[in-house]
């Protein structure tokens, strides 16, 4: 786990059981609060700081940004 | 791993480091808010990767760094207390105090523990009713929502041997008094990402507004930090500062309101003493007074009164963090650098994080102890 406070880690839910969740990332699990993220469904990733997912990581959005990577990528390549 | 390992592609980085030289005109200075952040440029090198013409300067965004030595010698009074624990992230237990540190207060008999989350402070003030466990809160709106919860968890369960010393501290209302001093002259501001998962990007609204600076919220890993300074270069060069999200997979415009809610519900906002500037009006989070038996402050403002031996605070002799911390020294610029001050025997909070630009300087400073990607 990070020593660095304000980073945080995308984590897959795992299962969730009231306000808590199991998460997963390369192959570790713990414990997760998901107090401040009740929308979180079991499968999606969420940002763990602290012990507390503090946000759903939105995929579409992950989707789109790659998607605007590769075309900055393809564009350096022609200019 | 997924979300991560996309955002550290080398190839694409060289090609993002091109497409801001090609765009980058005037000399410019950036600075990144958050230690995270700093600690992430300084890890990939990233100083190295962009242009000559951007300069890039560590900001306040370190918690350990900006909390105020009077807190921290409290927090070490507190210690002292009989039948108190002292529970607080780890990075807080080097950092010097007046006249001793937590750890050294720990080696001296004192009950401080180091946990990973309030969770587990809370369990702690479970399994310990005789004890009162005391929580040193530092950080800023990230964490500031999850010692919420905390407090509200340990109300429904009736843990009414929970405590914490409230030192939260809020971002936008810094970056104001940073930009109104005009010690440092800024372009642009890479706004950090996971405040900005909580509060959303519309609280910098004022900041390109009142003071014509781009602001764009980064994510931490190489490529979404090199995104991010591509789009702060293409907003000054075009001349329309505005706030744009280089970190969508994770941050709203209006944040995460769960969060915000519980925020609302447990603190007021108040008056903050940060480490090198000051009391900042309206830059703290204090508990309000319907969750007051969890403060800290309160709880204990009778017996700290009796404890104190009213020695002065003291700050460490030619230390610069409140510079850095400002923005308006580099690391390098301290005359303790690397010479008295190191991460084994720091002099200041700066150098003891792991968030501290010192200690990221000193860690990743020369260009071959920067990581490839």
């Amino acid at each position: 786990m990070p020593k660095v406070m304000c980073l945080a880690i995308p984590m897959r839910i795992a299962s969730i059981e009231g306000d808590e969740a199991e998460a997963e990332v390369g192959g570790v699990v713990r414990r997760v609060s998901i107090a401040l993220t009740p929308e979180a469904k079991v499968g999606e990733y969420v940002l763990l700081h602290t012990g507390y997912a503090i946000g759903v990581i939105d995929e579409v959005e992950a989707k789109e940004t790659l998607k605007l990577l590769e075309e900055i990528a393809s564009f350096s390549e022609v200019s | 791993m997924k979300f991560l390992d996309e955002y550290q592609n080398s190839d694409l980085a060289t090609k993002l480091a091109r497409r801001i030289a090609s765009r980058s005109i005037k000399p410019i200075r950036l600075m990144e808010f958050c230690g995270g952040h700093t600690h992430a440029i300084m890890r990939h090198g990233i100083r190295q990767l962009v242009p000559e013409t951007v300069e890039m300067r560590a900001g306040p965004g370190c918690p350990v760094c900006v909390t105020a030595t009077t807190d921290l010698d409290k927090a070490i009074a507190l210690a002292w207390l009989p039948n108190v624990t002292i529970t607080t992230f780890g990075d807080m237990m080097r950092v010097p105090g007046s006249y001793s540190s937590l750890q050294r207060t720990k080696a001296e008999g004192a009950d401080v523990r180091v946990v990973y989350s309030t969770m587990d402070a809370v369990e702690i003030a479970r399994e310990n009713p005789k004890k009162s466990v005391i929580f040193i809160g530092i950080g800023f709106e990230t964490t500031a929502p999850t010692i919420a919860a905390s407090i509200i968890k340990a109300q429904q369960e009736g843990i009414e041997n929970f405590h914490v010393l409230s030192c939260l501290k809020l971002t936008p209302p810094v970056m104001k008094t940073l930009l109104d001093s005009g010690e440092v002259k800024l372009d642009g501001i890479i706004c950090p990402g996971h405040v900005s998962v909580i509060i959303g990007s519309r609280p910098y609204e004022f900041i390109p507004a009142d003071y014509g600076v781009a602001c764009v919220i980064s994510g931490f890993e190489p490529i979404d930090i090199l995104l991010c300074v591509s789009k702060l270069v293409e907003q000054i060069e075009a001349g329309q500062p505005k706030v744009e999200i280089a970190y969508r997979r994770g941050v709203k415009p209006q944040g995460n309101r769960k969060a915000l809610e519980l925020m609302e519900e447990v603190f007021q906002i108040d008056g903050a003493n940060w480490r090198g500037i000051g009391i900042v009006p309206q830059s703290g989070l204090k508990i309000n007074q319907e969750y007051e038996h969890f403060d800290a402050d309160k709880v204990f403002s009778g017996l700290l009164r009796f404890a104190r031996n009213d020695k002065p605070v003291r700050e460490p002799k030619g230390c610069r963090c409140g510079d850095v911390i400002r923005g308006v020294a580099t690391p390098l610029e301290c005359h303790l650098f690397g010479k008295v001050c190191t991460p084994e025997k720091p002099v200041g909070p700066c150098m003891v994080s792991s968030e501290g630009a010192c200690a990221a300087y000193y860690q990743y400073g020369s260009p071959e102890s920067s990581e490839n990607f």
